[in-house]
């Protein structure tokens, strides 16, 4: 069995506006060990996803369809059930480690309560384990850090005490939404490594949520693309990134600046993010697509393999052959959009 | 690198703070159509303002349609609860004057002072906090230390001081209470000033070359004239209860003028055989503070952009 | 945190020392203000106030004797009264004052912490709705207005309890005038609390805790009440300074003997001096109380720490 399945998870939310769908129809499936990573712009519905899994959506926000872990729905569970899960065998860390952590409590307090509360520690023993976690994660003198607020603590060492306070009961998922967004370039490969010699360490399975896809290529098995609430494609990180077979994901590989590209100019993604109260009825990329047809606007194609790589799967109504002739046009420069 | 004429049509742009938004986007609102739009949609604060309007026009215009004068005494109609008989409405206190007739006078006193008092406050406080807010540095410190100091003081002592020293003349009433009204118009016009000065989009409209008077028009004077609003109708309520509580001390209003602390007053001393007397003054008064607190509320949800 | 504390207490002194000296020279400097040889007064409180404020000396002499005297708690004389100085009116008054003043301050917070909690917890209920309305009755209706309404119900209508005056700290006296003082504190310090809860519970902080699967009631009680409660702390001075204008009013609704009563007597009788030895004394306890809640402010938030 595998540790997560998620079937056909939905997200909406009551605005002022209407009800807006931020999630549509997003399934994946995550076994012991496995990373996934899910990569898409803001507003795609990546981080609405996996709050929705755990349980913390804000209060307008509805969940539907399921998100099994390890064979029970967390979207239908008690509150009292879901509590024993999170933290304990599914934890998460956010993408803002300055006000992710409590400022009026110590890292002490922060990280011996899940140890209590989940392993019925007793208090020092929970502090003799924080401390060795902290070590983990290589905080100089953390006998003594432990005890300081989290204001004292610099941007890079805030999210690793994240990860330790996420890692204490050694979890069998651990959920990262955009760890690295708010840090700087230097600090973010440490904390990917860190990442990295964890899994290998603990055989944890990561989902990693980020918009980054430097961060995917150095840590994700699998990959999964989304945007405007839809996956677009999804697949293996080998098929991602070197034979992407769909218009966004060729988009967004296309942005990303290369050294040898010298002089030719960047290559954007031309229009905005999609208004998510008013989608188009077919494909949400349609609008900023250069392959689009009128059918792409009109008719919303579905996520299906694709004949000759069974563990790929996307959303598009051209053929394979069409993305990739236009993937490699882009990639010398004939075209630039 | 943009073309003169690029570069032109940029600066219009950007000095104009409602024309940046994207064709995929909802239609751009104006600032001021969404705060009617959604001042509009709150009832309560809608049907406050109306119940204003009405509470005023009957101050303003019903002495002169009732028949009976504020001070007059009706010899036969002494102490008595609300009747029909010679049109005593609200009834009569125990030297025969219409309870009704002396209430809307008294409104018209304490809607004046409300009125005056708070100009003056108003005034004094967009102009202390601008100054300290534009200025910043020592000054802004002093003159936000001075404010901290007015803060400290219970200005109800130091207004029966002032008044037991200097007497009871009217315009000295809205005077004391002029001078503990000021500071937070003070203060929130002070916040807004600073953090408008260093806003990212002013500092961008300027290093565009948009020009001084252009951004202060655009963009820190509508911003500013927000808060302002909403302060006013926060200051307005607070000054008319300074002025009802001086009076009902005996310490605001004198005879023979007449408002709704003093009605109070008068009233508070015989609530025992004659509630009425108390009652309709202090009834009139709650619903015109209730009213000005759901304007307040409704017109700081309609401005403040962070909806909840 | 010590340095903190004494900084306070010298920007204090400033504020005391201004008021002070405005006073006084607002009652020196006005024509036609008490010591300006003009006012008639019985030959004995002449006698006592020649003595007490050394009116035959230069003014700055007078000042700073003033100063002293007070230092040495000394409030001055009565300008009516010859056989009472003010703080012998003062010691009868302020136990009044400080019980009914202080003991509702105390049971509102309590109260209003709660109910603000409740009400946070439970936004857009029953028991929500419930809390806000009583929060908009309690700061819009003016406590002359409700005081004399709970005489009317519970004095005149419903003969419960007395409709004023005084016994020795008999409870019956006590009951009305502190549930007005309670209620409309709990008012203001609710509505307070339950904004503040509902703000702080949507921290980024607080969605870790969550996720971290703790408990609710923990997450409110050890994550989200200390920064909640912060606006309710700062709120606790100027709603002491409102208390006591509150005080006045209560009090000579009432009929209570407490510092409130004394001083709208002492202004009615024009008793300039003390009044001005009860400006002094109350602004001192304020500032003095505004010092203790800047201080409890900086004990609760970490980040200011010196």
């Amino acid at each position: 069995m595998p540790l997560i399945e998620v079937n056909s998870l939905n997200v909406q939310f009551q605005t002022p506006d209407g009800e807006v769908t931020a999630v549509n129809g997003i399934s994946f499936v995550l076994d012991r060990g496995q990373t996934l990573g899910i990569v898409g712009e803001s507003g795609s519905g990546k981080s609405q996803s996996v709050l929705a899994m755990m349980g913390l959506l804000a209060s307008n926000g509805r969940a539907t369809g399921q998100a099994l872990f390890d064979g029970q729905d967390l979207l239908t569970m008690a509150p009292k059930a879901l509590n024993q899960i999170r933290g304990n065998r599914v934890a998460m860390i956010f993408q803002d480690p300055m006000t992710s952590l409590n400022p009026y409590l110590t890292v002490e307090r922060q990280m011996t309560e899940v140890l209590q509360f989940h392993k019925g520690m007793s208090r020092q023993q929970a502090r003799v384990r924080a401390v060795q976690a902290l070590d983990a994660v290589k905080i100089p003198e953390a006998a003594k850090r432990v005890m300081q607020y989290p204001h004292e603590f610099s941007g890079g060492m805030r999210q690793r005490v994240m990860i330790a306070m996420a890692l204490l009961c050694e979890p069998d998922v651990l959920i990262a939404d955009e760890p690295t967004t708010a840090l700087d370039v230097t600090v973010q490969a440490q904390i990917i490594a860190l990442m990295r010699d964890l899994q290998r360490d603990h055989g944890t399975a990561i989902v990693m949520i980020t918009h980054d896809l430097g961060v995917v290529a150095g840590l994700c098995d699998e990959v999964m693309v989304l945007y405007g609430g839809r996956a677009m494609e999804h697949g293996s990180a080998e098929s991602i990134f070197y034979q992407p077979t769909h218009p966004y994901t060729v988009g967004l590989l296309g942005a990303v600046p290369k050294l040898e590209q010298g002089d030719h100019a960047l290559v954007a993604i031309p229009g905005a993010p999609p208004n998510m109260a008013r989608l188009p009825p077919g494909c949400p990329f349609s609008e900023r697509c250069a392959l689009a047809e009128p059918r792409c606007v009109n008719t919303r194609p579905t996520l299906s393999a694709i004949a000759d790589r069974p563990a790929v799967f996307r959303a598009c109504h051209k053929r394979v052959d069409e993305v990739m002739r236009y993937a490699d046009a882009l990639a010398t420069g004939e075209v630039s959009v | 690198m943009l073309t003169p004429k690029e570069l032109s049509g940029l600066v219009a742009t950007l000095a104009d703070p409602h024309a940046i938004a994207g064709d995929s986007l909802a239609p751009g609102r104006s600032l001021w159509s969404d705060a009617r739009r959604r001042f509009t949609r709150n009832k309560a604060a809608v049907f406050s303002l109306a119940l204003l309007i009405l509470v005023s026009l009957a101050c303003v215009v019903g002495p002169w349609l009732l028949p009976h004068a504020f001070d007059s005494a009706d010899w036969d109609a002494m102490n008595l609860p609300p009747t029909w008989k010679n049109a005593h409405f609200w009834g009569t206190d125990d030297a025969g004057r219409d309870l009704l007739v002396r209430s809307l006078i008294g409104g018209r006193i304490s809607l004046t002072v409300g009125l005056l008092a708070t100009l003056a406050s108003v005034s004094m406080g967009i102009l202390w906090g601008a100054t300290a807010g534009f200025l910043g540095g020592k000054v802004d410190a002093v003159m936000m230390r001075i404010v901290d100091m007015m803060y400290a003081i219970p200005y109800l002592l130091i207004a029966i001081l002032l008044v037991t020293i200097l007497g009871r003349e009217f315009y000295l009433v809205v005077l004391t209470i002029t001078v503990f009204s000021w500071m937070d118009m003070a203060r929130v016009v002070r916040g807004q000033t600073l953090s408008l000065r260093s806003m990212e989009y002013v500092e961008a409209a300027r290093a565009i070359g948009v020009s001084t008077p252009r951004i202060i028009f655009s963009h820190i004077v509508p911003n500013l004239l927000g808060v302002v609003v909403i302060y006013t109708t926060v200051t307005v309520p607070g000054v008319i209860l300074t002025e009802s509580v001086l009076s009902f001390l005996g310490l605001g209003i004198q005879e023979p003028m007449t408002s709704w602390g003093v009605l109070i007053q008068d009233g508070a001393k015989v609530m025992e055989v004659s509630p009425w007397i108390l009652l309709f003054p202090a009834g009139l008064l709650s619903v015109t503070l209730y009213c000005f607190n759901f304007i307040g509320d409704g017109l700081r949800d309609a401005l403040d952009p962070k909806e909840r | 945190m010590w340095s903190y504390t004494l900084r306070r207490i010298l920007a204090a002194i400033p504020t005391m020392l201004v008021v002070i000296t405005v006073c006084y020279l607002l009652l020196h400097a006005t024509p036609g203000g008490p010591f300006d040889g003009e006012r008639k007064v019985s030959a004995a409180v002449l006698a006592n106030l020649q003595a007490k404020y050394h009116l035959d000396l230069p003014l700055w002499q007078q000042y700073l004797l003033y100063l002293k005297s007070l230092l040495q708690g000394d409030l001055g004389a009565s300008f009516r009264y010859a056989d009472w100085s003010v703080n012998d009116l003062v010691a009868n008054a302020l136990p009044v004052s400080l019980v009914i003043g202080g003991g509702s301050l105390l049971l509102s917070l309590v109260i209003g912490v709660t109910l603000g909690i409740v009400a946070a917890l439970r936004q857009n209920s029953a028991e929500d709705y419930l809390v806000m309305l009583l929060g908009n009755v309690g700061s819009a209706v003016p406590s002359f207005v409700m005081g004399p309404v709970l005489i009317i119900v519970f004095a005149i209508v419903l003969k419960w309890l007395p409709a004023g005056g005084w016994n020795d700290f008999e409870l019956r006296f006590m009951i009305l005038p502190m549930a007005l003082l309670t209620f409309i504190n709990v008012s203001t310090i609710g509505r307070v609390m339950r904004g503040s809860l509902i703000e702080v519970m949507h921290s980024n902080f607080i969605r870790t805790a969550r996720a971290k699967g703790l408990p609710t009631r923990v997450v409110v009680l050890r994550h989200a009440l200390k920064p909640a409660l912060l606006p309710v702390v700062s709120l606790v001075g100027p709603l002491a300074i409102s208390s006591i204008t509150s005080a006045l009013v209560t009090e000579t609704v009432f009929s209570l003997p407490g510092l409130g009563k004394l001083i709208v007597n002492g202004a009615g009788n024009r008793d300039y001096t003390l009044v001005l030895g009860l400006v002094v004394l109350i602004t001192v306890l304020t500032v003095t109380l505004n010092l203790l809640v800047d201080l409890a402010y900086a004990w609760l938030d970490p980040k200011i720490r010196y």
